[in-house]
């Protein structure tokens, strides 16, 4: 099976750049070097590589948006990776830095762009300790600073720690976080890819989509798009997380059924249990049942079986989840994760979690379920920012395919009520 | 009294170094208070603001918006114990409350000799190696209650 990201992942060493360099680590460069800014972007958009942070835009065609001739432009790779099931992106950061740098690189020199800001979550202090050595070590090789390797590109890279915040994983609350404000979301548009950071034009890519790119230039984006699916190229990283016997994060090609990856790469579900709903995409993606671990592993298929690809968490209940139970843990983090901007979001996620809190102490009641509905349609696109949907998507799934979950609390009631 | 070392000045230069616009060094400047003294108090507010010129009222708008800092003092071990959908269908919650009795501070706090603060955290980003926890810089995976024994009771 093809290994772009984790072919030497587990090697001893790899994030120091003497190892990554003797496996071939940084040789793209030259290759990239050699053709004309425009010429990478083009490959990329042939590459069919899509953004890995959760919304699958095209990489190419983004960066194809930058404000033309206006400079200085910025960089900012989105290491904040909040989405709960979410952890691929730190092992990355963790084990191999140099590709991570290897990649941003390669970015900036098709997008000319002399300035890079690698954003990271705060909890992420280690990982940034281990990215400031490897960037510390890059400069030292001459891979970062002035004229890099005579190619004329001038790069200086940075890391940002972040301080607790989901919010600030959406691009333009990233922003306003790296300029040392609240981190809120922006009005859209202006895109970043016109008035970005300090109101320039800027690309904002996730860890995982940056670090495609060196392979892409080495291998060609022919073998890219060869790999996976009509819409959906190449691997993606998949955190498998919960009730699996092997969690881990796993390197699987496009169009992988997901049967695959739950049952041989992750080994099965715990105690040989039985398989009740997963979560396809991350915290924010709808849940499916059981009845749809067929579907394969790509941005279409997932779409068409109701949910989505999102950031490639894929978290897996066996038959001893109350799904109420599941996704009253996930109301309460929208809740606490809401930056209180708009009101939809603010009042809504606080009054979805209350109802479920209710429906899961047994006080609740079928209009209880029908509230919720009703506040998720008030709220699906209607908030400012794309958190609102999220908030809306555990919700909605988890009551269209596991209504008995809600109803067993809630004839708990009734019962209860009977009796007392 | 809140006053910046030399070393500390010397990390800010290159901190504000960074960045075209220096209020963009807020969140590095109030990291690293927070990582030097625990919180970050009113004193330490002013003297970031004066640094970036910014006002005290301004930066703490900012730095309440984040859950990571702290304005009172913190244990010098702050531990975040996620409780997320993946820890939590791997059983957080009931580590959770055992760590919380450990220490005698139910459902979190500090503890009263300040070694320990316990707080429920949010996904953290090591959902495959849950249940979880991180104690200061560093993360505690696939926990058990006797796995938490032995890193409580190393920790100097
Ligand atoms: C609430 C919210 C949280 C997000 N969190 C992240 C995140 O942690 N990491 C990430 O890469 N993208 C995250 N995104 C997506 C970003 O806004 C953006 O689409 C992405 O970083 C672009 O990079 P890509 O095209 O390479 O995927 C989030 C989006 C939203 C709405
Ligand atoms: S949808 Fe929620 S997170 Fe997004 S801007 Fe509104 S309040 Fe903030
Ligand atoms: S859910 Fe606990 S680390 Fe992600």
């Amino acid at each position: 099976m093809t290994q772009i990201l984790f072919k030497n992942i587990d090697m001893e060493g790899l994030n120091s750049i003497d190892v990554y360099e003797s496996q071939g680590g940084y040789k793209s460069l030259e290759k990239a070097f050699a053709k004309k800014p425009d010429e990478i972007i083009e490959m990329v958009k042939a590459s069919g590589l899509r953004g890995r942070g959760g919304a699958g835009f095209p990489a190419g065609l983004k960066w194809s948006f930058l404000a033309k001739d206006v400079f200085p432009r910025y960089l900012a790779c989105n290491a904040d990776e909040s989405e709960p099931g979410t952890c691929k992106d730190r092992e990355l950061l963790e084990k191999t830095p140099h590709l991570l740098i290897e990649g941003i690189i390669i970015t900036c020199y098709a997008c000319r762009i002399e300035t890079g800001y690698i954003y990271l979550r705060g909890e992420f202090q280690h990982a940034s300790d281990l990215m400031d050595q490897a960037i510390e070590e890059a400069y030292a090789k001459g891979y970062l600073g002035k004229n890099i390797m005579g190619s004329g590109l001038n790069l200086e890279l940075y890391t940002h720690l972040g301080a607790g915040a989901y919010i600030c994983g959406e691009e333009s609350a990233l922003l306003n976080s790296l300029e040392g404000m609240r981190g809120e979301p922006r009005l859209k548009p202006p895109f970043p890819a016109v008035e970005g950071l300090y109101g320039k034009p800027t690309v904002i890519n996730n860890v995982e989509t940056l670090c495609v790119v060196p392979w892409i230039i080495n291998e060609g984006p022919e073998k890219h798009s060869a790999l996976g699916t009509e819409k959906s190229k190449g691997t993606k990283l998949v955190s498998v997380s919960g009730h699996v016997k092997k969690p881990g994060n796993y390197e699987v090609v496009m169009g992988t059924p997901i049967r695959e990856i739950i049952y041989d790469m992750a080994g099965g579900i715990r105690n040989d249990n039985q398989l009740k709903a997963y979560i396809p995409g991350g915290s924010s993606t709808p849940m499916l049942p059981a009845s749809k671990v067929d579907v394969l592993y790509d941005y279409e298929s997932i779409q068409a079986a109701g949910s989505m690809l999102g950031s490639g968490a894929l978290i897996v209940m066996d038959h001893t989840v109350n799904v109420v139970e599941a996704t009253l843990r996930l109301a309460y983090f929208y809740m606490h994760e809401s930056c209180g901007k708009c009101t939809p979001c603010r009042e809504g996620t606080r009054w979805m979690w209350q109802l479920l809190n209710q429906i899961q102490e047994g006080t609740g009641t079928n209009e209880h379920v029908d509230k919720l509905l009703d506040i998720s349609d008030n709220m699906s696109f209607k908030c400012f920012c794309p958190l609102g949907d999220a908030a809306v998507a555990p919700i909605v799934s988890g009551i269209q395919h596991f209504r008995s979950d809600y109803d067993e609390l809630i004839k708990k009631l009734t019962t209860d009520t009977v009796a007392g | 009294m809140f006053i910046f070392t030399q070393e500390d000045e010397n990390k800010i230069d290159k901190i504000v170094k960074k960045y075209p616009v220096k209020q963009s060094a807020l969140l590095p400047l109030l990291t690293l208070v927070q990582r030097r003294d625990g919180y970050v108090s009113p004193e330490a507010m002013r003297a970031i603001g004066e640094k970036l010129e910014l006002s005290p009222g301004y930066v703490q708008s900012v730095m309440s918006f984040y859950t990571m800092y702290h304005s009172e003092p913190t244990g010098k071990y702050i531990i975040l114990f996620c409780h997320n959908i993946s820890c939590q269908l791997n059983g957080a919650d009931d580590l959770f409350a055992y760590t919380g009795e450990k220490l005698g501070v139910n459902g979190g706090g500090t503890t009263e000799d300040k070694k320990f603060t316990l707080h429920k955290e949010e996904c953290l980003a090591a959902c495959c190696g849950a249940p979880m926890m991180r104690i200061n810089d560093t993360f505690y995976e696939n926990l058990t209650k006797e796995k938490i024994d032995k890193i409580l009771d190393s920790l100097p």
